[in-house]
């Protein structure tokens, strides 16, 4: 098996010890089928085990391990050193705030999930034989919509929540998309007063920077555009019916 | 209720943004001609006069100059966001105001011809 | 054991030199001033329209011909369409997706449409101005 020496800046960050982040460095010889996640447990495991980290399931399910690896927000399980230079800048996650090393403060996003009411809302009754049947084709419509592992890599990728942090965001916005395309949702008019407000979908300006970044191609840039074009529809729908339809 | 005006101002913006991409290369390519004195003969005047005097003629140019600037005022505004100017209600009379302007002065000429 | 969070600062006047993606992004938006003095310069033409005889449209014709507009035509054309119209028609399946039964409708075919559309309604409008 081919090694190649790889050396991680890795940012460190004590919050009893520090006033500000600073770059650690270190020489980690690495297998040729590694990914970064990999070289980051070799230098927690033999070489500094101060380093504090998220990981998990280390196959992309879990996503616990997103990282700025390069400038580039990056799930650290999928990203293989066969794809990076010899020299690997490992940052916490962009645009959230540095708890401590590598680990970020994840509650705003975490709140945010909630409160675009990722559940099925009915208004009629559930079927009489309690079981709501839904074909395949309704399926797919949203199933792209359910990948996501919260990885929250698409809102350090999102330069208009860099800038303004009360955008509720990509994986939040896509969240509410999916249960809006749910054929036994009938929650949409609710969940858009919600989404179509202040710190919603307008906040978007279509960078498609989350979509490209993100490990499970769940498409929030996609999902976003049209909550626009339903958001849109919707306020004349109102304004035409005089009232919430 | 969503926000109204943000619906509404998105909404021309998209409008605007798809009118100006099918139909905006064509027309610079026209003024490029005109620049490097190649103007087509349906563009001289009798020709083009006789073209915007009829209804189709005002009624197009009407809907495609006028959804042109309201998508050009939105984007504006995004941009000064973007560029930190912090501003908002300020940037977004002021783009709006001269997208209604220039909707008016095109109305305005529209039906002199 | 006490949490201090730290706060990264983030320029809001240069975070989009970051990275190529964010610069593409503000190539892409800025195409605004385009269409911007586009619409105007439309608006100056209907003007000098109505000016009531050929003169004053034939001024407004002879103001475009000069090397400085033929350079700035020139280089608007290219920067638009590819900053706006192919942008446009590339991003353009991702906010209308088209399902039939089970299968999706590749992106290809929804970009490709508007493409064609886009050829054909170009070619209209030269047909309409006597190019051909």
């Amino acid at each position: 098996m081919n090694q190649r020496i790889l050396e991680l800046e890795v940012m460190r960050y004590d919050p009893e010890k520090d006033t500000r982040p600073w770059f650690q460095s270190y020489t980690v010889p690495c297998e040729s089928d590694w990914a970064i996640l990999d070289a980051i447990n070799y230098i927690k495991e033999n070489l500094d085990t101060t380093l504090s980290y998220r990981w998990s399931c280390h196959m992309m399910v879990c996503g616990s391990c997103g990282m700025m690896i390069n400038g580039e927000p990056s799930l650290t399980c999928k990203t293989f050193i066969r794809d990076l230079p010899d020299k690997v800048r490992v940052e916490p996650l962009e645009n959230f705030p540095i708890e401590r090393d590598l680990v970020v403060v994840l509650d705003d996003v975490m709140q945010k999930l909630q409160v675009v009411q990722p559940y099925i809302i009915r208004k009629d009754p559930p079927p009489a034989d309690q079981e709501y049947t839904q074909s395949r084709a309704a399926l797919h419509k949203f199933k792209q919509y359910t990948m996501c592992i919260n990885c929250l890599v698409c809102y350090a990728a999102c330069p208009q929540y860099g800038l303004d942090n009360s955008f509720i965001g990509p994986a939040a916005l896509s969240l509410a998309h999916r249960y809006n395309l749910d054929s036994r949702d009938q929650g949409k008019s609710q969940r858009l007063d919600i989404l179509a407000d202040h710190d919603g979908v307008w906040d978007c300006s279509f960078v498609g920077a989350c979509s490209e970044v993100c490990p499970k191609d769940v498409d929030p840039a996609a999902a976003i555009q049209q909550m626009k074009i339903e958001g849109a529809k919707e306020f004349w729908k109102q304004k035409l019916s005089g009232g919430k339809s | 209720m969503p926000v109204a005006k943000k619906a509404v101002v998105w909404g021309l913006f998209a409008a605007g943004g798809t009118i100006t991409s099918f139909v905006f290369p064509a027309l610079i390519l026209l003024f490029l001609l005109i620049a490097t004195d190649n103007t087509p003969i349906n563009l001289e005047y009798s020709q083009v006069h006789q073209f915007m005097s009829g209804f189709y003629g005002k009624a197009c140019l009407f809907v495609v100059i006028s959804l042109a600037l309201w998508h050009a005022a939105h984007r504006l505004r995004v941009v000064f966001h973007d560029f930190g100017v912090r501003k908002d209600k300020v940037v977004a009379n002021a783009v709006y105001l001269v997208a209604a302007i220039g909707t008016a002065l095109t109305a305005f000429y529209l039906y002199l011809i | 054991m006490s949490r201090r969070p730290y706060v990264r600062p983030m320029s809001k006047t240069t975070w989009y030199m970051r990275n190529g993606r964010y610069k593409v992004y503000m190539m892409r938006e800025m195409t605004c001033l385009l269409v911007g003095f586009y619409s105007f310069l439309t608006i100056f033409g209907l003007a000098a329209l109505a000016g009531g005889s050929a003169q004053s449209w034939n001024s407004f014709l002879a103001s475009q011909q000069n090397p400085t507009m033929v350079i700035f035509h020139a280089f608007s054309l290219i920067y638009f369409l590819i900053y706006q119209t192919f942008a446009w028609f590339e991003l353009a399946p991702k906010a209308m997706p088209l399902q039939f039964g089970e299968k999706r409708v590749a992106d290809f075919y929804i970009v490709a449409a508007h493409y064609i559309a886009w050829a054909i309604l170009s070619a209209f409008i030269f047909w309409l101005a006597g190019v051909f």
